[in-house]
């Protein structure tokens, strides 16, 4: 992609202020230092951190220390941003965003629209006006906050045990509260976790007071007067309580893109270039689905991803000329004080397919589990002690032979040393580094 | 300007001086006997000292360009400097999320669990202007260059 010619001041538009929009700004700035750009968010906020609300639940942080950017950047990159803006339609043939500040021309549009919370479709929660939450905005967290302020609540149920439920669980422990977490699978955080390392997690969570009910789910909220009283779960049993956070996943936001012609199947279909159907239309972060890590095409909803695909689509986007590589899953969280790191395949289904190296300390709760497949790592868990997982990360990333090593994966000297000459080599050179 | 530090495995003897002026020098003091016998909370080290054999070697923070712990911070607490190219953060900002533990493949990011629970990693020394690692290092296994690759003595 050549920058275009005779094409000056450029206009950019970013729906969406939160990492992806954000590192869109970066991107562009990087390249073109003159083009207008314009941000549009539909929240209050000159910018904050969705993951650290649950920090804000739990009153470790203030609302003024959950932005990740500072005030002035916006200033310094020149950025008109418009806040509490709602987008609210496109018009791709004459280039122009609707918003409720306004209409805008454009050269360039970037969606960083995000994902929303997944409603399921439980009889009676369209009733539940006060009592029920979603919980993935700094809003969301306010509102939970306020109910807890104004009213007095003695019941809290999640539905959930994923990580974003866990998450706000944890913000409610300590705090004299009965709290339940429900979840579907056999056992909690089933996307991130194998069996060993959710047990862990769910006895240290048991031991803080905090129920958990698995394989079930809600099948009916009862209300009175739009206030939230019971649940009836699908074996029957019956919880009263105060407050139900539904945190069952996200999916991408498309709602901008839908009677357009952009192409979009679970997210935004996007090309390495994060360009969608449309030249001039961008997009990146939880609401784009491209090639990933080994050729498989999803939506990986998890920051450093979002951070990466921003930069890579304003980069393009002012004429640059740089292709994303594709990332894994992996997630760093730390639950009621145990860290916890996460890569790729951490629990395969077919185990035979796979060699497993575990190695387990029950007491301390500390746990590793590397998963290979034909002598590349896959997968790993580490748990109670993180140091240096960042070497697996680059194992997987940069696919590397490791059938020489294996014995000292999980063994006390796992470091760089241990690593093949070359790939250490390699990695320890970086940019005019000399070994 | 851009300076590295590199390291050279081969000229590398073990004895770990350049850990304990690193440690002295992110201390309060800057003194070597009250860092290590005094009553202050001794800092961690940004160095990672290995081991295996006869082969030893310490690392430290290469200051990528294209840092993937600075993409992948939740506060923005960590940060490149334009004009050095150095990878700072904010102890003030950090979390402690592990986020950059996760994703630097050499990790040498650690978690500092001592003092508050921020990551902690090597800042070029950047309060003296010259490395610790570098200066007390006997045998010239860690180094300062610029951005030619010349060498710079302190």
């Amino acid at each position: 992609m050549k920058k275009e010619k005779g094409l000056k001041n450029r206009k950019y538009v970013i729906v969406g202020n939160s990492i992806a929009g954000v590192s869109c700004i970066e991107g562009i700035r990087e390249i073109d230092s003159d083009g207008e750009i314009y941000v549009f968010s539909d929240e209050e906020y000159f910018n904050y951190s969705r993951p650290l609300i649950s920090y804000y639940l739990e009153g470790r942080l203030k609302e003024n220390q959950l932005n990740f950017k500072e005030i002035d950047f916006y200033k310094k990159n020149r950025i008109n941003l418009f806040l509490k803006t709602k987008c609210e339609k496109i018009d791709l043939d004459r280039k122009i965003l609707y918003t409720t500040s306004g209409n805008f021309e454009f050269n360039y549009i970037f969606l960083g629209t995000g994902g929303k919370p997944i409603l399921p479709k439980i009889e009676g929660i369209e009733n539940t006006e006060k009592g029920t939450f979603t919980f993935t905005k700094l809003n969301d967290a306010k509102k939970l906050k306020k109910y807890f302020e104004e009213k007095e609540i003695k019941k809290v149920v999640i539905l959930g045990g994923g990580l974003i439920g866990l998450k706000c669980a944890e913000g409610f422990l300590g705090k004299g509260i009965s709290l339940t977490v429900i979840e579907l699978s056999d056992k909690i955080l089933p996307n991130t976790f194998d069996s060993l390392a959710s047990e862990i997690i769910e006895n240290k969570l048991k031991e803080n007071n905090c129920e958990i009910i698995k394989e079930n789910t809600i099948e009916k909220i009862i209300s009175k007067n739009g206030i939230l009283k019971e649940i009836v779960l699908k074996d029957g049993k019956k919880i009263s309580l105060d407050v139900l956070v539904i945190a069952i996943g996200v999916f991408p936001n498309t709602d901008l893109i839908e009677g357009t012609k952009v192409e979009k199947n679970k997210g935004i279909i996007v090309d390495e270039y994060m360009r969608t159907n449309f030249p001039f239309v961008f997009a990146g972060g939880d609401v784009a689905e491209t090639y990933e890590f080994e050729g498989i095409k999803t939506v990986i909803p998890i920051w450093p991803r979002a951070s990466k695909q921003g930069k890579i689509a304003g980069i393009n986007m002012a004429g640059g000329d740089k292709k994303y590589e594709g990332m894994f899953i992996m997630n760093s969280v730390d639950f009621i004080g145990i860290s916890t790191i996460s890569f790729g395949i951490t629990n395969p289904k077919n185990e035979k397919d796979y060699e497993i190296l575990k190695k387990v300390d029950y007491e301390k709760r500390i746990y590793r589990k590397i998963v290979i497949k034909e002598n590349r790592i896959v997968g790993a868990i580490f748990l109670g002690d993180i140091e240096r997982a960042g070497i697996i990360c680059g194992l997987i990333r940069n696919k590397v032979d490791i059938h020489l090593i294996k014995k000292f994966l999980i063994d006390d000297k796992f470091g760089l040393l241990i690593l093949p000459e070359s790939y250490r080599k390699h990695i320890v050179k970086g940019e005019g580094i000399e070994v | 300007m851009v300076k590295k530090i590199l390291i050279r495995e081969e000229y590398c003897i073990g004895c770990r001086l350049c850990e304990v002026f690193c440690i002295t020098e992110h201390s309060k003091t800057k003194d070597i006997i009250k860092t290590f016998k005094g009553n202050e909370p001794r800092p961690v080290s940004g160095i990672y000292f290995e081991e295996v054999g006869y082969i030893s070697f310490a690392i430290q923070c290469r200051h990528c360009q294209d840092p993937p712990c600075v993409e992948s911070c939740l506060t923005g607490a960590m940060y490149k400097n334009r004009k050095t190219g150095a990878i700072l953060y904010n102890k003030e900002k950090c979390v402690g999320c592990w986020m950059c533990v996760m994703v630097c493949p050499l990790g040498v990011i650690k978690v500092d669990l001592k003092n508050k629970k921020v990551a902690s990693k090597c800042d070029l020394c950047i309060e003296s202007g010259f490395p610790a690692c570098v200066k007390n290092c006997p045998n010239e296994a860690i180094i300062l260059v610029d951005e030619k690759g010349e060498r710079i003595e302190e």
